[in-house]
C-alpha cells in the first residue's frame, strides 16, 4: 500500500507541483531558494503556462534553478541574464520570460543590464534574491552586504568609508518608468511566504499582459554564509536585514509611469 | 552600396531574425541601415540597441538559444568586450552570425581599418578551448554573401561564426548583387528543426531544454571538450574555403586576406611585370585555416610572404603548416599597422628585399 492510496482526495491539503523536478536541491537546509523554486513551480502549473515559459538561470548558488523547475531554461554569464532574457522574449513576445538572480549578480557585476532592461521596460518577470553576501563562492561582501556585517571579504565588517553603502537597487528600479510592478517580499515565514507567492502571480500576470518589467525581490537568509543556524538565521534577517530593506509593494502601475 | 550597409540588407534578405547592437566606429552604419530600413515592418526580424557590446552578445545569446538566427556587429574594442559571450555561446554550442569590422588597436586604437585581431578571431579570443568559423571577405559583394554563408555554417556545426573584415571594407562602396530574400522560420520549423536544444517553451510531448555551458565534473567537461574538438576537426576537412591567384607557377607566394590581399593582387601584377613569378593565395576561411593548400605549395615554391595589417599574426600559421610540410620554403612576413594599408609597390619592395638571395641565385636557400 502507498502512501497515495492512504490519503483520501478530500483529505489531501498539499501536493508538491508537477513543475518542480522530483529529485533533491542542493541548497543548504534553511536557504530561501527551495521556497521561492517551490512558488514558482506552484504558479506556473496553477496559471498553466508551463509550455510558454523559460527561466533564464544566474551564476551563484540558483545556477542549477534549471535542475528544480521542469520548464525550458538558459544559463546566462554573471549578471547577464536580463540581456539573455531580453533576446528570449523580444523574439518571443507571447512567451514568458523570467530572470532568477542573486544580489551579486543584479546589483554589482549585472547592475548594467538590470537598469537598462527594466528602462527599456522588457516585457519580463525578474525574481531577485537579496541574501547581502556572495553565497556561492563562500559568503563574499555583496552590494546589499549590510553596515557592519561580517562577510569572507570584511572580515572586520562592511566600513562603508571603504566599501560603500549597502544598495536599494529596488528602490532605484521603482524609479524606472520601464517597471510595472517592484516589490519587495520575503519567505520566512508562513504568512510571508503565501503574501510573496501573490506577489509572484501578480507579476507573472502582468507580464502575461505585456505591462512591462515585474521585479520582485525577496529577501532571504544565507544561513551557511552568515554561520548561522537557520532559526537564528531568519531572526537575524527581521531583526537587522528587513529594517533596512521594508517589505512591500514600491510601485504597482503600468510601464511609462 | 557600402560594406555596413550591405551586412545590413543581407541580414534582412537572409531571414535574419534578431539583431542586437551598439554603435562603434567603423561599423555604426549597421545598426544605422536597419533602423532605416525597419525589417520588422517587413520581415519581422527584431532590431534593437542594446546599452553595451556586453549587453548586445547576451541578447544574441537569449535569442540564439531559442533557435533564432541572430546576429551583432561590432569593432575590436566592442569584440573584445564581448568575448566573454561568445565564449559562452561556443561552450553552449549556439549558432549566431558575428561581424567584426576591425580598426587598429590595441586600446582604443584608431578608428583605420586593421586586422590585428586575427589571433581573437581564430585562437578563440575568450577564454577556454573554442573556436569560431571566420570567414574573411575581401569585397562588398563578399561582405553581403558571407552573412547567409556565415549563419548556415553557424547552425550546420551549432557554432558561432564570425566575419572578419575591417573598417576600409565596412567603408567602401562597390557594386553588389544582392541575394533574395529567403523567409524567417516559423516558430513550427525551429520546434521541428531544433526542438531537441533550443528554448521554445517545452511542449508536454518533449523534455526541457537547458542551454548551459555549465559541466561540473571535470571527466564530462573533458568529454564535452573532446567533442568539440572533433567538431573543429571536421570543420578542418569540410569547411576550408580560399582562392589561389597565379599559384601554378609561382616561385613565391603572397598570403593575404581581405583588404590586404586585394593589394597583394595589384603586387603580383607588378612583380610578375618585373619577371619574379609571383602569386597570391587568399584565405577566405580564416579558421579552419587552409593549411593542406600551403603545404602543397610548400614543396614546390621558394616562399611565402605573409602581407598582413598587423604586426604579422597569420604568419605563424603559414609557418605552422610549412613545417607540418617537412618543407624548408622560407616564410617572411610584410605588414604595416596603426590603421595604414599597405600599398602594392611596398609589398613588392619587402618581397624583393626577404627574398633577395633567392632572387639572385635563383634556387631555395637551404640552411
Amino acid at each position: 500500500m502507498e502512501l497515495k492510496d492512504l490519503i483520501k482526495p478530500e483529505n489531501l491539503v498539499y501536493e508538491k507541483s508537477k513543475v518542480q523536478e522530483d529529485t533533491y536541491m542542493h541548497y543548504c537546509p534553511g536557504c530561501s531558494h527551495g521556497v521561492v523554486h517551490k512558488i514558482l513551480a506552484e504558479l506556473i502549473e496553477e496559471l498553466g503556462i508551463q509550455e510558454k515559459t523559460v527561466g533564464v538561470a544566474p551564476v551563484g548558488c540558483a545556477v542549477f534553478a534549471y535542475n528544480y523547475i521542469d520548464i525550458d531554461w538558459q544559463e546566462a554569464a554573471h549578471g547577464r541574464a536580463p540581456a539573455v532574457a531580453t533576446g528570449i522574449s523580444r523574439l518571443y513576445p507571447d512567451n514568458f520570460v523570467f530572470t532568477y538572480q542573486g544580489d551579486g549578480d543584479l546589483a554589482s557585476i549585472g547592475a548594467a543590464e538590470i537598469m537598462h532592461a527594466c528602462n527599456r521596460g522588457e516585457n519580463i518577470l525578474v525574481v531577485f534574491i537579496n541574501n547581502g553576501i556572495y553565497g556561492m563562492t563562500g559568503g563574499q561582501m555583496a552590494p546589499t552586504t549590510l553596515e557592519g556585517m561580517v562577510t569572507a571579504t570584511t572580515p572586520m565588517g562592511r566600513n562603508v568609508d571603504l566599501n560603500g553603502y549597502p544598495m536599494r537597487i529596488t528602490n532605484l528600479i521603482a524609479q524606472l518608468p520601464g517597471t510595472s510592478y517592484v516589490t519587495r517580499q520575503a519567505v520566512h515565514t508562513a504568512a510571508a511566504v503565501r503574501k510573496c507567492k501573490k506577489s509572484l502571480k501578480k507579476a507573472i500576470e502582468n507580464v502575461l499582459a505585456k505591462k512591462g518589467t515585474s521585479f520582485v525581490e525577496v529577501v532571504s537568509t544565507c544561513n551557511s554564509g552568515w554561520k548561522m543556524t537557520p532559526v537564528a538565521a531568519n531572526k537575524w534577517m527581521e531583526d537587522n536585514m528587513i529594517p533596512y530593506y521594508p517589505l512591500g509593494d514600491l510601485k504597482d502601475s503600468v510601464k511609462g509611469e | 552600396m557600402k560594406g555596413n550597409e550591405v551586412l545590413a540588407e543581407a541580414a534582412i534578405r537572409c531571414g535574419c531574425d534578431g539583431y542586437f547592437g551598439y554603435p562603434i566606429t567603423p561599423q555604426s552604419e549597421v545598426m544605422e541601415t536597419l533602423m532605416m530600413r525597419r525589417p520588422w515592418e517587413e520581415t519581422g526580424m527584431v532590431v534593437l540597441q542594446a546599452e553595451s557590446e556586453v549587453a548586445a552578445i547576451n541578447m544574441v545569446y537569449g535569442a540564439a538559444g531559442s533557435g533564432k538566427k541572430a546576429m551583432t556587429s561590432s569593432s575590436s574594442p566592442g569584440i573584445s568586450l564581448m568575448s566573454e559571450g561568445i565564449s559562452y555561446l561556443a561552450g553552449a554550442e549556439l549558432p549566431c552570425l558575428i561581424v567584426n569590422v576591425t580598426r587598429g588597436g590595441p586600446g582604443l586604437g584608431t578608428i583605420q581599418p586593421s586586422q590585428a585581431d586575427y589571433f581573437q578571431a581564430v585562437k578563440g579570443g575568450g577564454h577556454g578551448d573554442y573556436k569560431l568559423i571566420v570567414l574573411a571577405p575581401s569585397s562588398v559583394q563578399e561582405m553581403n554573401d558571407f552573412v547567409d554563408l556565415g549563419f548556415e555554417l553557424a547552425f550546420k556545426y551549432r557554432n558561432p561564426a564570425l566575419i572578419l573584415t575591417d573598417g576600409a571594407l565596412g567603408q567602401m562602396m562597390e557594386k553588389v548583387e544582392l541575394a533574395d530574400y529567403k523567409p524567417r522560420w516559423s516558430n513550427e520549423e525551429i520546434n521541428e528543426l531544433m526542438g531537441n536544444w533550443a528554448t521554445t517553451g517545452k511542449p508536454a510531448s518533449r523534455k526541457k531544454n537547458v542551454v548551459s555551458s555549465l559541466v561540473m565534473g571535470s571527466d564530462e567537461m573533458e568529454a564535452y571538450n573532446l567533442r568539440f574538438q572533433q567538431k573543429y576537426r571536421m570543420m578542418e576537412e569540410k569547411e576550408v574555403r580560399y582562392e589561389a591567384f597565379q599559384c601554378d607557377d609561382a616561385e613565391f607566394v603572397l598570403v593575404a586576406f581581405g583588404t590586404s590581399s586585394r593589394v597583394c593582387q595589384k603586387s603580383v601584377q607588378i612583380a610578375r611585370a618585373k619577371g619574379l613569378k609571383v602569386g597570391l593565395l587568399r584565405p577566405i576561411t580564416l579558421f579552419p585555416f587552409p593549411k593542406l593548400v600551403i603545404k602543397e605549395l610548400a614543396r614546390k615554391v621558394k616562399g611565402f610572404m605573409s602581407v598582413e595589417m598587423s604586426a604579422g599574426q597569420m604568419v605563424e600559421d603559414i609557418k605552422l603548416s610549412v613545417y607540418e610540410a617537412g618543407s624548408n620554403a622560407r616564410v617572411n612576413y610584410f605588414g604595416r599597422m596603426g590603421g595604414i594599408i599597405p600599398s602594392p609597390e611596398e609589398v613588392v619592395e619587402a618581397l624583393e628585399e626577404k627574398f633577395s638571395w633567392e632572387i639572385s641565385y635563383g634556387v631555395k636557400r637551404s640552411y
